[in-house]
């Protein structure tokens, strides 16, 4: 098990490496710079010698290889340096958003979990049943829905509904109060966009869950279960459902990496301060350093997920680590 | 039967908010107490306004400083109306030829940490901005090129001693990024403090700034301006998406916007809110010009150009963009109804591409394209990739050019490389390009237009152009300006058609109606310290409870 673990750890270095450098050179791939944009993005005058002094204060004037240089003893040193727009340590805007992701991606993924495993062992257990159909239609549904789509479906449906049944219109709060703060104000935010990121991804584990569910319960040592007469709720909770679980915890993991930078859209339609926003504004406003630093985060986030879930994969299943 | 009501009671909304405008908004007694909760679509880069050109940084940061003078903020849909802030009486007239200008400082307003204000404050902001040393960024050096020196006689005086006489020198100093800093800050922490730090006389004193979320104000209790603020406080919220802005103030988690919305955006919010939502119109400072390279053949031929230009309905373009886009009224190269701009009837007769014969502006534009050997000319329009009003207006631009046998397809750009493609490489037959300014300062504003400009991205030269603008800066006599404006109007649309307008843009901002006592300006940048809005209680109780 040990030797797995280092093998695996050893493969992530070269990863993050690669992601870093390729990331460095595809931004550098587009033409205009963040002090074009900035003092001059708005149709005014911008000061040709304005825009010299921050592209020298940015190091933007420097040739390619040395400001590659820069930023690769930056990230083997750890200083992710500022960001371009704001001027605030990169580790100080991202700090400010990865407490919400970190939050919507926790409260996604529960969401999807609480909906993903019933669904998927009641489908597997009921196959070809008006139950089954219904639950393999509830889950295509969500995979043909784009979670921000299913957002702006809710906010017009509570700005419709509370109108109707209230009389005024209402919406989720769009700025962020930490949970700690305001339990109530930060939930009636974040609920919605858990719900409708939730939801997609549930959808995904629900097929998944079924179709494993599906193949465990066909195996030699389910029927021996049956035959020697144990009851249905036992034979699937206690001798079904944890062989069955290796592929869903992959992609619950996978989709939990994924929630916890990709809510590029859903982020921006219930606008959130999370790190998906971040991203794209860092990208419109051309931020070298804030969007290096938040692709090789999520590149990070990615590569930890996957190793965990290895891991994990190896402890549900000897075979893996002895082989 | 429900939606023709509907229709009605919200046109009649809009109608009288158009009509009544500001003048009703301060009828009624002002009220004191709440939190105005603003949501401004773009993100703050740093506090400084010295440095800084983008609304997403006035909006929320305007409010806690003071200027020497600003635009009168019971009147701000006058392009010439501007009043003491910092100082005292009445705007001071020049002397010495127009060459010098004395401001008497109001006594007794102190920064936020107590710091008593002082002419030193308003000399050291001034320097700063006008003569920046060596490595220190200044966006608004080229505005006040006119200036020669600042002396403060006494610590109530102001002296500005101008190089020549300027129709530009009051109107630059009312700019809404002016911002006056206190001398002590200055000194002691240096010209950059400011980009992160927040030290104002304004009506509102800084409480916090989460980045990429709000930004907190509260009163300040010794505001200057008697019985003002009216507010407790406010909150900026960030929101990019025009849509989370807009849903936003339907659903009661904002008041106000203060950039504007589209027409359609307008029509759905006033649908939606009917009686509870007021809205505010007004012409905009921003024009959406063509720029042509002229460095690229066959754009280098006047005549190609000029028929580029007589192509245009603009009169037709007015009436049916401004159902879709925040674009309506025709003009010159000057804000119009601006006294120094050129009117309607003026364009209409002697500028082209203006007369109402659209079909003759045509014909002379085909036989015009024939002439220079390019009746069937092809060539990409260069456009950014923002749709109000960018893309709605190129795609316009397209269809009236093919109705004289143009084939033009549209290149759109997101905003970095077209800053790029337009201004560093410059490889575009066509582009699409704008001109948005704060205070309305025709002189300064059209200097746009000058190939030494520094914001002219035609790529040309013209002696004459340059004589003519150097003139116009240096002359203070109204009526010389005039026709000064006038012939260089002239030699920019007709002689040279070195670029031409499309349409100005138009604001239109529906909010809140238990929000008073603010009033549209022709500028997205003006009339945002938020000192003389207040909440209507009763009104905001109906409308959203507790």
């Amino acid at each position: 098990m040990y030797s797995y673990i280092v093998k695996r750890l050893l493969i992530l270095l070269p990863t993050l490496i690669g992601a870093a450098i390729l990331v460095f050179l595809l931004l550098r791939l587009v033409p205009g710079d963040v002090c074009l944009l900035r003092f001059g993005g708005e149709g005014g005058y911008a000061d040709p010698e304005q825009i010299r002094l921050c592209r020298e204060r940015l190091g933007l004037d420097l040739p390619i290889y040395l400001q590659f240089f820069d930023y690769m003893v930056g990230f083997f040193t750890f200083d992710l340096g500022v960001s371009m727009w704001t001027s605030q340590p990169v580790t100080t805007e991202i700090g400010i958003r990865f407490g919400l992701s970190l939050q919507i991606a926790i409260m996604a993924t529960l969401v999807s979990v609480v909906i993903a495993l019933p669904l998927g062992v009641i489908s597997a257990a009921k196959q070809n049943t008006p139950v089954d159909y219904f639950v393999r239609a509830f889950s295509i549904a969500g995979i043909a829905m784009p979670s921000f789509w299913l957002g702006i479906l809710i906010i017009l449906g509570l700005l419709i509904g509370s109108q109707a049944w209230f009389g005024r219109p209402w919406m989720p709060p769009i700025d962020y109060v930490p949970l700690w703060v305001d339990p109530w104000y930060n939930l009636s935010a974040l609920i919605w966009p858990a719900l409708a990121t939730g939801y997609r991804y549930s959808a995904v584990a629900t097929r998944m869950t079924r179709s494993a569910m599906l193949e465990v319960l066909h195996e030699d040592y389910v029927r021996t279960a049956r035959a020697k007469g144990l009851i249905e709720k036992v034979i699937i909770n206690k001798h079904a459902l944890k062989n069955a679980m290796l592929p869903v915890v992959t992609i619950i993991g996978i989709e939990f990496a994924f929630l916890m930078g990709g809510l590029v859209v859903t982020e921006q339609v219930f606008n959130l301060n999370g790190l998906g926003k971040l991203f794209v504004e860092s990208v419109t406003q051309s931020d070298y350093t804030l969007t290096q630093a938040l692709v090789m985060l999520v590149v990070a986030i990615f590569v930890l997920v996957n190793f965990l879930v290895d891991i994990m994969y190896a402890w549900l299943d000897p075979r893996i680590r002895y082989n | 039967m429900k939606s023709r009501l509907t229709r009605f009671a919200a046109s009649v909304v809009l109608g009288s908010a158009l009509a009544v405008g500001a003048g009703s908004i301060s009828a009624s007694a002002q009220e004191y107490g709440g939190e105005l909760r603003l949501v401004v679509g773009s993100k703050i880069p740093s506090y400084d306004g010295h440095i800084e050109s983008t609304f997403g940084m006035i909006h929320p940061i305007r409010p806690f400083y003071s200027m020497l003078i600003r635009i009168n903020p019971d009147n701000p849909s006058s392009p010439t109306d501007f009043v003491c802030d910092l100082c005292v009486g009445d705007v001071p007239e020049p002397t010495n030829d127009g060459k010098t200008y004395t401001f008497k400082i109001r006594q007794g307003v102190t920064f936020q940490d107590g710091t008593p204000l002082t002419s030193a404050d308003i000399k050291a902001t001034f320097d700063k901005m006008a003569f920046p040393p060596e490595g220190v960024a200044s966006n608004r050096k080229a505005y006040f090129k006119m200036i020669d020196s600042i002396e403060t006689p006494d610590p109530e005086t102001v002296v500005f001693n101008l190089k020549f006489a300027s129709g530009t020198f009051i109107p630059s100093v009312a700019m809404p990024f002016n911002f006056v800093y206190s001398k002590k800050d200055l000194d002691e922490h240096g010209y950059k403090w400011h980009q992160t730090n927040i030290n104002g006389s304004g009506p509102f004193h800084f409480v916090e700034h989460v980045q990429g979320s709000h930004v907190l104000g509260k009163k300040n209790p010794n505001y200057y301006h008697e019985g003002m603020p009216y507010l407790d406080g406010f909150r900026a919220i960030s929101a990019p998406k025009m849509s989370v802005r807009l849903q936003a103030i339907r659903g009661g988690q904002a008041d106000i916007e203060f950039r504007g919305f589209p027409p359609k955006a307008r029509d759905d919010l006033v649908k939606a809110l009917g009686d509870q939502v007021t809205v505010q119109e007004s012409d905009w400072n921003c024009v959406l010009l063509v720029t042509p390279n002229h460095k690229v053949k066959p754009f280098d031929d006047p005549r190609v150009r000029q028929a580029l230009s007589l192509a245009i309905d603009r009169a037709g373009g007015s009436k049916y963009l401004s159902q879709i886009a925040i674009v309506k009224t025709v003009g010159g190269i000057g804000f119009p109804g601006h006294p120094l701009s050129s009117t309607p009837e003026y364009l209409e007769k002697n500028i082209i591409g203006y007369g109402k014969d659209v079909e003759a502006n045509r014909a002379r534009a085909k036989e015009l394209l024939k002439e220079a050997g390019h009746e069937n000319l092809k060539f990409t329009l260069h456009n950014r990739g923002v749709d109000q009003p960018y893309k709605v207006v190129g795609t316009w631009l397209i269809d009236q050019w093919k109705r004289i046998g143009l084939d033009v397809e549209q290149w759109v750009q997101p905003s970095t490389p077209f800053y790029a493609t337009l201004r560093t490489k410059k490889d575009f037959d066509v582009s699409l390009d704008f001109n948005c300014q704060a205070v309305v300062n025709p002189i300064a504003d059209i200097s746009k237009f000058l190939p030494s400009g520094g914001a002219n991205y035609s790529d040309f030269e013209d002696q004459q152009l340059e004589d003519i603008y150097n003139e116009l800066l240096q002359t203070g006599d109204p009526a010389k300006q005039r026709e000064l404006f006038a012939a260089y109007e002239k030699r920019v649309l007709n002689d040279l058609a070195s670029q031409f307008i499309t349409l100005w843009w138009y604001k239109i901002n529906p909010y809140r109606s238990y929000v008073k006592g603010w009033k549209i300006a022709p500028s997205h940048y003006l009339n945002q310290s938020l000192e003389n809005i207040w909440i209507d209680q009763a009104e905001y109780k109906k409308q959203l409870g507790g």
